[in-house]
C-alpha cells in the first residue's frame, strides 16, 4: 500500500480507544486485582503472603487437578486433529453443493447452546442412552457400562463441542495449499500417503497449530460440559475455582487457583505461538 | 511403481474417508438426538423414546421460570450486542490498515477473552465490581459479557476492512466526500455484512455464556443457560429437551440466514 492510499484509508489509531479504556477497566483491572486478592495469606484478606500459592502447589490433591485439567485438554485436541483434519481435507475436495452442505453441519456445533449439546451427551451416553441400548441390544453386554462420568465419555463430548475450532482453521490452510504440489508429487511417483506426510502435513503446520491451541484453549476451560458429562466426582480446574469462590467462600483461594491456572493456559499458548513461528518458517523456508 | 501407488491411493483414502465419516457423525449425532428425544410421550430421556408426542413442547407454554430466563438472557444479549458492535467497529477502524506497534498490541489485548479462562474472568470481574462498591445486576452482567463477546466484532470487521479495496475510497475522497461521508456511502455499506457477521457471533455467545454470568448476577436475575444446566445437574428433565429443540431450530434458521446475507462461514476462518 503507498503512503498516500495509507493516509486516506486508513483511520485514525484514536478510535480504538474507547474499547481500550473499556478493556483497561473492566479486563486488565479486575485481573490485577485478581492477582491482588491472591497475594493474602487469609480468606479475609487482612494479612499479604504467598501462602494461597504454596498451599496450591504442595497439595498433591490441588495439583493433581490441574494435571488431570491439562491432560483431558491434550486428549481432546488429539481426537479432534486426527478426525478434524480428514473432514477439512474431504471439505476441500467436494464440489460446491456438498461444501454448503458441510459448512453447515461444521458450524452448527459451534453456534448451538454449550448447555444443550451437553445434554445431548447426557442422553447418548447414559444408562438408558443410545449407546448402552445398541451394546443391550446386540447382545455384548448384560448390564448398561458406566459411560457418563467418565473420562473417555467426557474427552468424546469435548471433542464434539470444539471440533468446529480446529477444521475450520485447517480448511483455510488447506484451501491455500497450492494444488500442483500434490500433483508434482505424484508425477514424480509419490503415494497417496508419502504426498500426505511430505506435502500437505508440513505445508498446513501452521494452520494445524492455530486450530490445536483454540480447541485446547476451549477444552480446559468448558466448564459447563466439563462439569455435567464429568460429572461430581471428576474435579477440574474451572469447577474447582468455582467451588472455592462461590461455596467455599475463598477468595484469595480461588483467585490463586485462578492466576495458576491462567498461567498454565498462558504458557500452553505461548508454546503454541512459538511452535506456529517456527511452523511459518518451514512453509517459506 | 504404478500398481504401488493405487494401493497406497485406495488405503490413504480408505482411511481418510472413514475418519472423516466418522466425524461428520460425531458433530451431528447429538442434534440429532436432541431432537428426536425432545418429541418423546415419556417421562424418561430413553432412547429410542417410547412413543412421540408435543407433550413437553405445549408444557413450556407455562413453564414461567424458563421464559422468564429466556427473557433476561435475550436482554442482556441485546445490549451486549449493541456495545460490542459500538466500541468493537470504531475499534477495529482505528486498528484495521495500522502497521503500527501499538495497533499490534491492541488487537491481541482485544482478543485475549476468547483465549483466557471465562471463570477466572468472572471471579476477577466480581472481586472489581464488589471492591467498587457496585452491585452486581444487569448492567455488571452487559459490561462483564461485552468483554467476552467484543472479541467476535473486532475479529470480522478487520477481516472485512483488510478486504476493502483503497482504490474505492481514494475515489471518493478524490471527487471530494468527506471522511465521514465516505465512510458511511462507501466503507459501511461494503464491510456492513463482516460487522453483522460479527454482531451474530456476539448475541449468541451472551446468549450462551455462563461463566461470566455465574459471578456477576445477582440471586433475582435468571439467566436461560445457568437454569437449564441447574435443572440438568438436579434433575433430568424432560422439558430441557424441549427447551434445547427449540434452541436448535431457531439457531439453525439464524445459522442459514446469516450465511446467505453475511457469508457466515467465510468470515470465521
Amino acid at each position: 500500500m503507498t503512503v498516500r492510499a495509507m493516509t486516506v484509508v486508513g483511520y485514525d489509531l484514536k478510535l480504538a480507544l474507547p474499547l481500550a479504556g473499556f478493556f483497561l477497566v473492566f479486563f486488565i483491572t479486575p485481573l490485577i486485582l485478581l492477582v491482588f486478592v491472591s497475594l493474602h495469606a487469609d480468606p479475609e484478606m487482612r494479612s499479604f503472603g504467598l501462602n494461597q500459592f504454596g498451599r496450591f502447589l504442595s497439595d498433591p490433591y490441588s495439583l493433581k487437578v490441574l494435571g488431570h485439567t491439562l491432560v483431558i485438554g491434550a486428549a481432546t485436541t488429539a481426537l479432534c486433529l486426527v478426525l478434524g483434519f480428514p473432514l477439512a481435507l474431504l471439505f476441500t475436495r467436494s464440489p460446491s453443493w456438498l461444501r454448503s452442505v458441510l459448512i453447515l453441519i461444521i458450524l452448527l456445533p459451534l453456534l448451538t447452546s454449550v448447555v444443550v449439546r451437553t445434554f445431548a451427551w447426557i442422553v447418548i451416553l447414559g444408562r438408558l442412552g443410545i449407546v448402552n441400548s445398541a451394546l443391550l441390544t446386540l447382545g455384548l453386554i448384560n448390564t448398561p457400562l458406566p459411560l457418563l462420568y467418565t473420562e473417555g465419555g467426557l474427552v468424546v463430548a469435548l471433542a464434539q463441542v470444539n471440533m468446529p475450532l480446529m477444521v475450520l482453521p485447517l480448511i483455510t490452510a488447506l484451501s491455500r495449499l497450492d494444488p500442483n504440489l500434490a500433483d508434482a508429487s505424484a508425477a514424480l511417483g509419490a503415494g497417496a500417503w508419502r504426498t500426505f506426510l511430505r506435502i500437505t502435513v508440513p505445508l498446513t503446520l501452521a494452520g494445524t497449530i492455530a486450530g490445536c491451541l483454540l480447541t485446547y484453549c476451549m477444552s480446559v476451560t468448558a466448564f459447563i460440559t466439563q462439569t455435567l458429562v464429568g460429572g461430581g466426582q471428576m474435579l477440574l480446574m474451572p469447577a474447582y475455582i468455582y467451588q472455592q469462590a462461590a461455596a467455599v467462600q475463598d477468595w484469595p483461594f480461588a483467585a490463586a487457583i485462578s492466576v495458576i491456572f491462567l498461567v498454565a493456559v498462558l504458557a500452553v499458548v505461548m508454546v503454541f505461538n512459538l511452535l506456529g513461528r517456527l511452523a511459518q518458517s518451514v512453509e517459506h523456508g | 511403481m504404478r500398481r504401488r501407488g493405487d494401493i497406497s491411493g485406495v488405503s490413504f483414502n480408505l482411511t481418510l474417508g472413514g475418519l472423516a465419516v466418522a466425524c461428520l457423525v460425531l458433530l451431528l449425532l447429538p442434534t440429532v438426538v436432541v431432537i428426536i428425544v425432545s418429541f418423546t410421550s415419556g417421562y424418561s430421556l430413553r432412547f429410542p423414546p417410547p412413543g412421540y408426542s408435543l407433550r413437553w413442547y405445549v408444557g413450556l407454554l407455562d413453564a414461567w421460570q424458563l421464559q422468564f430466563a429466556a427473557l433476561n438472557s435475550f436482554k442482556v444479549a441485546v445490549w451486549t450486542t449493541g456495545l460490542s458492535v459500538l466500541l468493537g467497529v470504531a475499534a477495529a477502524l482505528g486498528i484495521a490498515r495500522s502497521r503500527r506497534l501499538s495497533a499490534t498490541l491492541l488487537d491481541s489485548l482485544f482478543m485475549s477473552p476468547l483465549i483466557l479462562p471465562g471463570l477466572a474472568f468472572g471471579l476477577a470481574a466480581l472481586i472489581f465490581f464488589s471492591l467498587a462498591g457496585w452491585p452486581v445486576s444487569l448492567v455488571t452482567l452487559v459490561i462483564g459479557h461485552t468483554i467476552v463477546c467484543v472479541p467476535f466484532v473486532v475479529r470480522t470487521t478487520v477481516a472485512a476492512l483488510s478486504q476493502l479495496d483503497p482504490a474505492l475510497i481514494e475515489s471518493s475522497a478524490s471527487l471530494g466526500a468527506s471522511k465521514f461521508y465516505t465512510f458511511r456511502r462507501v466503507t459501511l455499506p461494503l464491510i456492513g455484512s463482516g460487522v453483522l457477521a460479527g454482531a451474530f457471533l456476539a448475541f449468541m455467545a451472551s446468549f450462551d455464556n455462563i461463566p461470566v454470568s455465574l459471578f456477576l448476577r445477582n440471586a433475582g436475575v435468571d439467566m436461560l443457560p445457568i437454569r437449564m444446566w441447574q435443572d440438568l445437574e438436579s434433575l433430568l428433565d424432560v422439558r430441557i429437551a424441549a427447551v434445547s429443540g427449540v434452541m436448535v431450530a431457531a439457531t439453525l434458521v439464524l445459522l442459514v440466514v446469516m450465511e446467505r446475507i453475511a457469508g457466515l462461514s467465510r468470515r470465521l476462518r
